[in-house]
C-alpha cells in the first residue's frame, strides 16, 4: 500500500486531498463531516474584515454534459458571511478535536497593511497551520478592490503576500488568479514577497449560460445575472497549464504548489503531482457528489501508485514537467498513423464524417453489398491528428501507431524549412 | 397491462370514443428525463443504418440530437417531413426488426437505442403542443386528386399531395379514416384513440376532403373518378380474409380474428364483447398475436395461438410472440387444423401436426383436437378487386411500375393492396408519399 503522505510548506498531511475554500469549508458542522469522510485538511472559507459580507440568491449555474452530468460550475457567492469571531471559534474548536488534520486560513482584506496585518494575526490566533491569501475571487469581492483586483497587478501580490509573511510566523500561501495573461508573473511576484507555497488556479471569470426567456446571465438574480467564478472539470486543463508552466520556470521552479482546479477522482490528482503539485485542493467535485468523493480518490491514487511502484508521493512527484516543453521543442520527424480495429469498430462512421468535414479526407468508407461499413485510414492522408481516435465511441478501437521511422529528432527551430534561420 | 377505464383521462377524445382508451399502453412513453438520457445514448452515426432500415427513410440521428438539445418541436418536424404518420409507426412499426436492428449498439452488444419510443415522445409532444401544422401547402396547382381508401397510403398521399399545392378528395368506404390503424391494431398499441387524434392532426395540413360511406362499386365507378380528377390514387389495403378450406368453416363461433380486432376496436366497452372461453387463434402474424392477446385480457379462460409451422418462420416477431406468452396465451407450433368438430357452433378444432420434409411442410398423419368455443382466423388477408377489375393484377394484387403507375394511365396505387405491399404501416406510408411524389411530376407533364 504506497504511502500518500505529504508535506508542503512545511506542513505535515496525512494524504495530498484537502477542501478548498468555498462553501464544503463554510462552518463546524461541514469541516467536521469532511474530516470525518478522510479529508487530510480544508482552507477554511475566505475570511474578511466585520461586518461580514451578505451574499445574493440564487448563487451557482453550471455547465451540462451527456446526461445531466455537471462538467462546469459557476459561483456568484462572495466570502465568509458569518461573523470573524464565530468563525475563529469553530477553527479552534476543530483544532483541538482533529489535531492530525490540516486547516488553513483564507483571508483577504482591502489594500491597506494595517487590515491584512491585523486580520492575519487574528486567524492566526485561532490555531490555523497557515494563512491562505484569497487574491483570485473575480467576482463580487474584486468590485470591492479585493480577490482578483489584488491578483491581477504582481506589484500588489508582492506586498500582500509580505504584509502577511511580516505579520505571523505560520507558512503563507498566494492563491492565484487565472484571469491574468501570464501566470508566471503572478507566481513571480508571490515568491518575491515570500509565499511558502503558490495555491493555483482560482475560478475563471465567466458567464456561464444564458437563460433565454428571462434574457439574462445565469444565476439569474431577480432578472439580472452577473460574471461569476467558473471550476469544475472544464477548467482542469487551464489549471494544468499554469501550475506545468510554475513548475518548469527556471524563476519559480521549486516552490510549493497548492494545485486546484477541476479535480474530480485519483487520476486528476495524479496528473497535477505529476506535474510538480505538492498537494491538492478540490471543491467542485465536493460539491457536486458529497465528500464520500475522496475514498476513491484515495484508493485509487494509492492502486496507481501500487501498479507503477511508487511507494511515496516523492517518487513520482514531478515526473511529466521535463517532458512539458515548448512547442519549438518537439520532434518534427515524428510521424504517427490512424490504425482502427477493424474487429472493434461498430460502423457507427463518426471517424469519417469527422475526417472527412474538418480534417484531412484520410478515412475510406465502404459499404459492401451485403451493407457491412468498412471505414479505412488512408495513411497517405493521415496527418496524425488523433480527431478520430477522440470521437471514437469505442475506447482503443483506433489506435495513433507511431510510423517506425530513423529520422533524427528535429525542432522547428533547426528545420530546413524554416525560414528564419536554424542552425543547419 | 389491464382493461381499465380511461373515460376520465381523455375528455377531449371522446368525440371519436373506441376501446383504446380502456387498454394500457404496451409501452409507456418515456418521460421528459427518460427521452434525454436515450437520446445521449444514440450515437449520432454518420449515414446511419438505421435511416436505411426505416421504410420511409426518417433522418433518425438528427431526430434524436434535435431532442438532445431540446428543440423536440424541430425533431417531430424531421420524422414528420418524411413520415406524416410517424406517431402510428412510433407505436406500431416493428422496430427491432427495423430501426433499432440495424442501430450500431448491436455490434457493441450494447443496448439498441429505443428509437421508437424517441419518435413517439417527439410526435406526441408536437401534437399535445398544438398550435398551427407544422407544413405549408405549395401554391394552389388547380389540380384536383382522388384518393381511394383513407388508410395509411392513402392519407400518407393526400398529405404529400396537398402539401404540393394539389386539392385531394379521399373516398373511403368505412365511417372513420385511419384504415388498418383505426380497425386493424391492437387497443393497446393505440391508446387514446390514437388513429382518429393523428388523422385529425394530418388533415390539419389543408386541401384535404374525406368523404365517408363511399364504397367503390355502384354509384362511385373507378372510371368515373378517373374522369372527375387530374389522378387517382388507390390505397384500398387487403379488403378480403383467407380462409382455412376446411368443411364446417362456417359454423357458430369461428371468425375472422381482424374482425375481432376491429369490434374490440370500435365497442365502447369491450368487457361487454361476448367472446367466449376457449379461444383458439390460428396464424403467425402479428394480426394473430393481437387477436390472441386482446382476447386474454378481456377474460377469456384458455387462448391457445396455434401455427402451422417453427416460431422461427412466424410473421410476427420475437417481441410479439414473447409478449403473448407473458400475457398467458399458449402457443402451439407445427399444426395446421384440418377438422371442425360440432353441430351448429364450433366445439372443438381437429389439427394434424406438421414438419418440413425436403423443405416442403407435410402432416405427419398424427391428429389430435383443442376443444374450444370460439375460433379467430388469421391466416391472412387478401387483396379485394370489387371495383378495381380494369386493373391488372399479379399475385393477386395490384400491378404497379416503379413509379406507382398502374396498368390505367392516371391511376396510381400503393400499401398493401399492389403487389410489392409488405403488409407494414410504414412500407404503407412510405409509398403513399412516393407515389404523391412521383404524380406530382407526372401531372407536370399531363
Amino acid at each position: 500500500m504506497a504511502d500518500l503522505r505529504c508535506s508542503i510548506a512545511g506542513i505535515d498531511s496525512i494524504n495530498p486531498f484537502w477542501l478548498a475554500s468555498a462553501p464544503p469549508t463554510d462552518k463546524y458542522i461541514n469541516v467536521v463531516r469532511a474530516f470525518e469522510a478522510g479529508w487530510a485538511g480544508v482552507v477554511w472559507k475566505t475570511l474578511g474584515e466585520d461586518p461580514p459580507v451578505i451574499n445574493v440568491a440564487s448563487r451557482y449555474g453550471a455547465l451540462y454534459g451527456s446526461n445531466r452530468g455537471v462538467i462546469g460550475f459557476n459561483n456568484i457567492e462572495l466570502i465568509s458571511d458569518r461573523p470573524l469571531e464565530v468563525n475563529l471559534r469553530e477553527i479552534a474548536q476543530i483544532r483541538k478535536e482533529w489535531p492530525d488534520r490540516v486547516i488553513i486560513g483564507s483571508m483577504m482584506a482591502p489594500v491597506d497593511e494595517r487590515a491584512w496585518k491585523d486580520l492575519a494575526i487574528r486567524i492566526a490566533g485561532a490555531g490555523v497551520h497557515g494563512i491562505e491569501l484569497n487574491l483570485g475571487c473575480p467576482h463580487g469581492m474584486c468590485e470591492r478592490d479585493m480577490g482578483s483586483a489584488i491578483g491581477q497587478v504582481p506589484e500588489m501580490i508582492e506586498q500582500t503576500t509580505r504584509w502577511v509573511r511580516e505579520a505571523v510566523d505560520i507558512p503563507v500561501f498566494t492563491k492565484l488568479t487565472p484571469n491574468i495573461t501570464d501566470i508566471l508573473w503572478s507566481a513571480e511576484a508571490a515568491k518575491a514577497g515570500g509565499a511558502d507555497a503558490i495555491s493555483l488556479i482560482n475560478t475563471v471569470n465567466s458567464v456561464i449560460s444564458v437563460d433565454l426567456d428571462a434574457m439574462a446571465p445565469n444565476p439569474v438574480v431577480d432578472g439580472k445575472g452577473t460574471h461569476g467564478g467558473y471550476c469544475g472539470a472544464a477548467v482542469k486543463p487551464i489549471a494544468l497549464h499554469m501550475v506545468a508552466e510554475i513548475a518548469r520556470s527556471p524563476e519559480t521552479q521549486g516552490i510549493d504548489i497548492s494545485a486546484i482546479g477541476g479535480i474530480e477522482n485519483w487520476r486528476d490528482a495524479a496528473e497535477f503531482i505529476a506535474l510538480g503539485a505538492n498537494a491538492l485542493q478540490v471543491c467542485t467535485a465536493a460539491m457536486l457528489y458529497g465528500f464520500r468523493i475522496v475514498d476513491d480518490m484515495i484508493d485509487g491514487l494509492s492502486s496507481y501508485m501500487d501498479s507503477k511502484g511508487y511507494k511515496t508521493i516523492e517518487d513520482f512527484r514531478g515526473l511529466a514537467i521535463r517532458n512539458t516543453v515548448n512547442w519549438n521543442d518537439l520532434n518534427m520527424n515524428f510521424d504517427t498513423k490512424a490504425v482502427i480495429d477493424q474487429e472493434a469498430c461498430i460502423e457507427c462512421g463518426r471517424c469519417h464524417i469527422a475526417c472527412e468535414d474538418a480534417a484531412h479526407q484520410a478515412i475510406k468508407f465502404d459499404v459492401s453489398p451485403e451493407g457491412k461499413r468498412t471505414f479505412t485510414v488512408i495513411d497517405q492522408e493521415c496527418v496524425g491528428c488523433n480527431l478520430c481516435a477522440i470521437i471514437c465511441p469505442v475506447p482503443n478501437c483506433i489506435e495513433m501507431r507511431p510510423v517506425e521511422t530513423d529520422l533524427p529528432y528535429l525542432t522547428w527551430p533547426d528545420h530546413p524549412k524554416n525560414p528564419l534561420g536554424g542552425s543547419q | 397491462m389491464t382493461l381499465h377505464s380511461r373515460k376520465d383521462d381523455c375528455a377531449a377524445a371522446s368525440a371519436h370514443q373506441d376501446a383504446t382508451l380502456f387498454f394500457d399502453d404496451l409501452h409507456k412513453p418515456l418521460t421528459d428525463l427518460m427521452a434525454v438520457k436515450e437520446a445521449d445514448h444514440c450515437l449520432y452515426c454518420y449515414d446511419a443504418p438505421c435511416i436505411k432500415a426505416c421504410p420511409t427513410s426518417i433522418d433518425i440521428p438528427t431526430f434524436i440530437h434535435q431532442i438532445r438539445t431540446g428543440n423536440v418541436t424541430g425533431s417531430a418536424r424531421t420524422i414528420l417531413s418524411e413520415n406524416i404518420m410517424g406517431g402510428t409507426c412510433a407505436r406500431a412499426c416493428p422496430t427491432e426488426v427495423l430501426c433499432e436492428q440495424a442501430c450500431v449498439h448491436n455490434l457493441a452488444e450494447t443496448k439498441p437505442v429505443e428509437i421508437g419510443l424517441l419518435q413517439r415522445y417527439a410526435t406526441d409532444h408536437l401534437m399535445a403542443k398544438g398550435g398551427p401544422h407544422p407544413f405549408q401547402r405549395a401554391v394552389e396547382t388547380g389540380r384536383h386528386l382522388a384518393v381511394i381508401g383513407a388508410g395509411p397510403a392513402g392519407l400518407s398521399f393526400a398529405h404529400r399531395a396537398a402539401m404540393l399545392g394539389h386539392r385531394v378528395s379521399v373516398y373511403e368506404a368505412r365511417s372513420k379514416p385511419g384504415g388498418l390503424n383505426e380497425y386493424g391494431l391492437a387497443a393497446y398499441k393505440m391508446v387514446n384513440n390514437f388513429a382518429a387524434r393523428e388523422v385529425e392532426f394530418l388533415l390539419g395540413i389543408g386541401g384535404i376532403d374525406i368523404m365517408y360511406d363511399q364504397p367503390l362499386g355502384g354509384v362511385l365507378t373507378l372510371n368515373d373518378m378517373r374522369l372527375q380528377h387530374d389522378a387517382v390514387f388507390i390505397g384500398v389495403g387487403l379488403g378480403g380474409v383467407n380462409d382455412l378450406g376446411l368443411e364446417g368453416e362456417d359454423k357458430d363461433g369461428i371468425t375472422d380474428a381482424i374482425d375481432f380486432i376491429e369490434q374490440v376496436r370500435q365497442s365502447d366497452d369491450p368487457s361487454r364483447i361476448k367472446l367466449g372461453q376457449h379461444i383458439i387463434v390460428i396464424g403467425g402474424g402479428n394480426t394473430a398475436i393481437d387477436a390472441a392477446v386482446q382476447s386474454k385480457q378481456l377474460g377469456a379462460e384458455n387462448v391457445t395461438l396455434v401455427y402451422r409451422r417453427g416460431e422461427s418462420q412466424m410473421g410476427a416477431t420475437g417481441f410479439e410472440v414473447d409478449l403473448a406468452r407473458r400475457n398467458g396465451v399458449k402457443v402451439v407450433l407445427w399444426s395446421k387444423p384440418v377438422a371442425v368438430q360440432g353441430v351448429q357452433a364450433v366445439t372443438a378444432l381437429t389439427f394434424e401436426r406438421t414438419q418440413l420434409v425436403d423443405g416442403r411442410l407435410t402432416g405427419t398423419g398424427d391428429s389430435y383436437d383443442i376443444a374450444c368455443d370460439r375460433v379467430l382466423k388469421a391466416i391472412g388477408q387478401k387483396f379485394d378487386g370489387a371495383g378495381l377489375l380494369a386493373l391488372d393484377t399479379s399475385y393477386g394484387k395490384l400491378t404497379v411500375t416503379d413509379d406507382y403507375q398502374t396498368s390505367v394511365t392516371g391511376v396510381f396505387a400503393g400499401g398493401d393492396c399492389i403487389a410489392t405491399g409488405e403488409d407494414l404501416t410504414v412500407q404503407a406510408v412510405e409509398d403513399g408519399k412516393q407515389a404523391a411524389l412521383f404524380v406530382d411530376s407526372w401531372l407536370q407533364n399531363n
